[in-house]
């Protein structure tokens, strides 16, 4: 299973406590997981990634494995430690303070 | 016995308000949405516990959230609003073709006769409609489409339609105004539209008479008289006789004709309110007096309305959409301040007390009168 770590207010709007876990069929990828995640909570359809070309949202950065990930193509495979579930996706609101 | 249900949208959440139709005593309920900026909130006529929000952030986008309770309890429905054609182009703030981009939702405007339809509209500056209760969006794109189109520019908040008035008395007849282009009038039910600017006058433009490009804050009308309207320009107050045909200025005796909302007495159609605002670069009331002012007199003539609002140190603003009326015997007023509080009138602005004092900056108020 692919665990999914939602910002607080993805959390709020989706009513999930805690880690999502997916089931990804074939490739895990970005676009692999979020479908899955969107699938499931259709709420959260643009508000991770627009709703056409799937492009994440400009505050949206996806980490794992202490990696910054965001600006890997959807398609890339993400690391095998996601795929087997040993370390969680994380999808973060950029940080912005003021 | 009559209440009444406030409705308001705060940069860090939605609440609720209630209380009975003596409007003495409030039950605040909130925040929903907590942390999200909520822009507008409004209820269907047509069933009046039937809500609407706009839900946006700068990080998560759009969403719109639907009760069916009066607010006890949200889910959110559809939030794809896609432009029905290319987008295009309009005037950047550097003069340059900028592409169509949504943003978000300023204003729902729920239909006077079925709960199912509603109305939105959105920065870059569109309309939309929904007939399913919000799930499901379609733009009326002729609004976007007109041949002015290409050179509407953004006003210093966003290119937003904010303004959508639906005529009772003329179906298919509708109102909309975008900041900065104008007003708007359909009479096809949206299909097709014509500005209604003439008689207008804005000095930040280069053609002060344009047809468009006008900074167009709020139009308000009353039911019963609805080829009247008031709008609060950028500068000036203004007032129609012949639904946007020609306008002409009412600012009259107001300290400052700059401002952001205006609205209609429930009851008179020659009662208007305007909160005054120093000036387009001093976005607080004048002398720090908060002061609503009153024309029974359809413009012109206004008054000064003080009594239980701040009169020193008072610097906020009062936002286009942070204004209503109730439509209570005794017409009841009330709008909320970028300083968090809302005030309210029990008997059409005579006399004032804070619902409360200390929510996030108010962007938008609307109120329901419930038997």
């Amino acid at each position: 299973m692919i665990r999914v770590v939602l910002p607080a207010h993805l959390r709020t709007l989706a009513c999930i406590n805690g880690e999502v876990q997916l089931r990804v069929d074939g490739p895990v990828t970005q676009r692999s997981v979020l479908d899955a995640l969107e699938s499931r909570y259709p709420m959260l359809r643009g508000t991770i990634r627009d709703h056409h070309a799937g492009q994440r949202r400009a505050f949206i950065r996806f980490f794992a494995c202490e990696l910054d990930l965001s600006h890997e193509q959807p398609d890339s495979p993400l690391p095998d430690a996601v795929a087997t579930g040993a370390e969680p996706y994380l999808v973060v609101g950029a940080m912005a303070g003021g | 016995m009559s209440r009444v249900r406030v409705l308001v949208g705060t940069r860090k959440g939605a609440f609720v308000l209630s209380a009975d139709g003596k409007r003495g005593r409030w039950d605040v309920n909130g925040p929903f949405f907590a942390g999200w900026e909520i822009y507008h909130v409004k209820g269907s006529p047509a069933a009046p516990d039937r809500l609407f929000a706009s839900q946006t952030s700068g990080w998560f986008g759009q969403v719109i959230q639907r009760s069916d309770d009066g607010g006890a309890t949200w889910e959110p429905v559809g939030n794809q609003f896609d432009y029905a054609s290319e987008p295009g182009t309009h005037q950047w703030y550097d003069g340059t073709p900028h592409p169509w981009e949504f943003a978000r939702v300023w204003h729902l405007e729920p239909a006077p006769d079925d709960p199912d339809t509603v109305y939105a509209g959105v920065e870059d500056a569109g309309l939309f409609k929904s007939a399913d209760g919000g799930k499901t969006w379609a733009e009326l794109p002729g609004l976007r489409t007109h041949k002015s189109g290409p050179s509407w520019a953004p006003g210093a908040g966003g290119m937003c339609l904010h303004t959508i008035i639906l005529d009772p008395a003329r179906p298919g007849r509708m109102f909309a105004a975008i900041s900065a282009a104008g007003a708007f009038r359909s009479d096809d039910a949206g299909e097709t539209w014509q500005p209604v600017n003439r008689g207008l006058h804005s000095e930040g433009i280069p053609d002060e008479d344009a047809e468009v490009g006008h900074c167009v804050h709020r139009l308000a009308m009353h039911p019963a008289r609805p080829e009247v309207l008031y709008m609060q320009k950028h500068w000036d107050v203004m007032r129609t006789d012949d639904a946007g045909d020609l306008w002409h200025e009412v600012s009259g005796n107001l300290p400052t004709d700059f401002g952001f909302p205006i609205d209609v007495h429930a009851h008179e159609p020659d009662t208007v309110y305007v909160v005054p605002i120093t000036s387009d670069s001093h976005h607080f009331p004048p002398e720090g007096k908060l002061r609503v002012y009153r024309s029974r007199t359809g413009g012109d003539d206004w008054e000064p309305l003080t009594r239980g609002l701040p009169q020193e140190h008072c610097y906020v603003n009062v936002l286009r959409d942070a204004m209503a009326v109730d439509s209570l015997d005794e017409c009841g007023l009330y709008f909320g301040t970028t300083g968090g509080q809302v005030y309210a009138s029990a008997d059409a602005g005579d006399t004032w007390a804070p619902i409360v004092r200390d929510l996030p900056a108010v962007l938008s108020v609307e109120v329901q009168t419930l038997s």
